[in-house]
């Protein structure tokens, strides 16, 4: 018996392949459709997914400008710099002079204004890069730092931060609502697909429920067949954004080095490809059932 | 009757939605190892009446048992497993043409979990006794309407099935082909198969005797 349920499952399996083999043009346009409704939400998790890492090598860099009251003499300056750099709550400080600061004006292009300065406003600035970049951490940090006397102005930048951070959630949240959608589609193609070979196959489908065939029985190859275009629509849309990837790759790393990085797109990782495969496969045999399901409950 | 019936109809009506009832308070018996004749003008509820032993379809209301088992109330998974009991012969073979002769007798088998050689073997035989044997790697269509009906016989007996319900299997067949599936019939009662045959063909009746169950417009004639 347990021999027999091997076989049929091999069976099964040859038929469903068979279909492949009997329309091989129209099995490839709809593995391309399922492809391109994969590579959709595929394609903007890997954006995402690259944007994260990008963000993350900028993250570290969050930094709180400290300026110094104009009467803060250079020598106060870097001691309040030291005294700072052992503080738990900093990574690193680091001292800017007045003279430092306009020279920095003048190397990013600004040395025009520089020049047109009666003298130089710029105060002394410390530079703090804090051991915790989250906001709640960022914030105690700067309200100890305004008790201190010669502070005149905190500068921090973690707005943009959070910005990033709320700007990623809504594209998370985007992928999310793109996979339940196109999750959607991609069963529909496949129930439709199963629809037109139940269409063909009705004669044998009758016959077989006449002669003693049993629902799951009957149900087998179709859904071996919606699975297998499941999985190879999540190949081909694997392989799309794989492409798209490669053909970005070039303007990824020209934008990349304006920037002064280093910056690679990554693909996927083996982990998020297989529960790529795994999920279209999934929904191709899930819309093979209802479809197939919905044919027999028809027929009765 | 000593015997237990091996199927027992009583009252049993079906009435299509419209309100045509094809069937009408039909009541009757029949033990195991009968050969029946079902007859009647077309129309008569033949097919029908065969439809609702096989429970293809439902009566509307009686009930009918076959073997103990009331198949007008049978749940839809326990169908499949009932009907692995009854071989069916139609008039339109209802044969798969994209299949070989021993394809199309291997399907019961298949559906069964019958596998391998010992499949095989039984198919054979199967096609031993329509005298088909020889074709097996033939293409349906390719045969004769007496062959393609002897080919439908092969595959209702092959899993060898205590009752055979055979809806006008000689119609489109001439006298001699007629004969040849009628002797197949009478061959599979002498071995203890209970056998229902609609036909319109008097003479055959006549030729082969056996009980005779008479229909029109839906009802019984004694």
């Amino acid at each position: 018996m347990m021999k027999a349920w091997v076989a049929h499952h091999l069976h099964s399996l040859k038929i469903a392949a068979e279909q492949f083999r009997a329309a091989p043009v129209a099995a490839l346009f709809t593995v391309l459709v399922i492809g391109v409704a994969v590579s959709l939400p595929a394609g903007l998790y890997v954006l995402l997914a690259n944007l994260e890492r990008a963000a993350g090598g900028v993250k570290p860099q969050a930094e709180i400008t400290v300026f110094l009251k104009d009467a803060v003499d250079e020598n106060t300056a870097r001691t309040l710099g030291t005294s700072l750099k052992k503080r738990a709550l900093v990574a690193d400080a680091r001292f800017v002079s007045k003279a430092d600061g306009i020279k920095h004006l003048e190397d990013a292009g600004l040395a025009d204004i520089a020049a047109g300065l009666p003298e130089n406003p710029l105060p002394h600035t410390l530079v703090l890069t804090p051991m915790d970049t989250a906001p709640v951490a960022m914030a105690a940090l700067t309200a100890k730092l305004k008790g201190n006397p010669d502070v005149d102005r905190i500068l921090m930048d973690s707005d943009w931060i959070k910005r990033l951070a709320a700007l990623m959630q809504l594209g998370r949240d985007l992928v999310g609502m793109l996979i339940l959608v196109l999750g959607v589609a991609l069963a529909a193609i496949t129930s439709n697909t199963i629809r037109l070979q139940i269409y063909a196959q009705k004669d044998e489908i009758e016959v077989a429920r006449l002669i003693g065939a049993t629902d799951r029985f009957i149900r087998r190859p179709f859904l071996y067949f919606g699975g297998i275009q499941g999985l190879a629509g999540g190949l081909a849309g694997w392989l799309l954004v794989g492409c798209g990837g490669w053909l970005l790759e070039k303007s990824v790393a020209q934008v990349a080095a304006a920037y002064g990085s280093q910056f690679h797109l990554a693909g996927f990782n083996l982990r998020e490809a297989a529960l790529l495969l795994l999920l279209s496969t999934c929904l191709g045999w899930l819309g093979a059932y209802f479809s197939v399901s919905r044919a027999l409950r028809e027929n009765d | 009757m000593t015997t237990p019936a091996l199927i027992e109809i009583s009252e049993v009506t079906k009435r299509y939605p419209g309100g045509h009832e094809a069937v009408s308070q039909v009541s009757l018996a029949i033990a195991p190892g009968e050969m029946v004749f079902l007859t009647g003008h077309s129309g008569a509820g033949k097919s029908t009446l065969l439809k609702l032993i096989a429970a293809i379809e439902r009566p509307t209301t009686g009930h009918i048992m076959v073997n103990g088992q009331n198949v007008g109330r049978m749940k839809r998974p326990a169908l499949p497993f009932f009907r692995r009991n009854i071989g069916l012969i139609f008039q339109d073979h209802k044969l798969l043409y994209d299949r070989t002769v021993f394809d199309n007798v291997l399907m019961p088998l298949h559906i069964q979990g019958v596998i391998g050689p010992d499949a095989a073997r039984r198919v054979r035989a199967a096609l031993d006794k329509v005298g088909l044997l020889g074709r097996e790697r033939a293409r349906p269509i390719t045969l004769s309407g007496g062959e393609q009906q002897r080919l439908c016989i092969a595959r209702a007996i092959v899993s060898r099935p205590a009752l055979v319900l055979a809806d006008e299997p000689t119609a489109n067949l001439d006298d001699a082909y007629a004969r040849d599936i009628m002797d197949m019939f009478r061959a599979f009662n002498e071995v203890g198969v209970t056998l229902i045959i609609s036909t319109h063909d008097q003479d055959l009746i006549h030729r082969y005797g056996g009980r005779r169950v008479t229909l029109a417009y839906g009802k019984l004639v004694q």
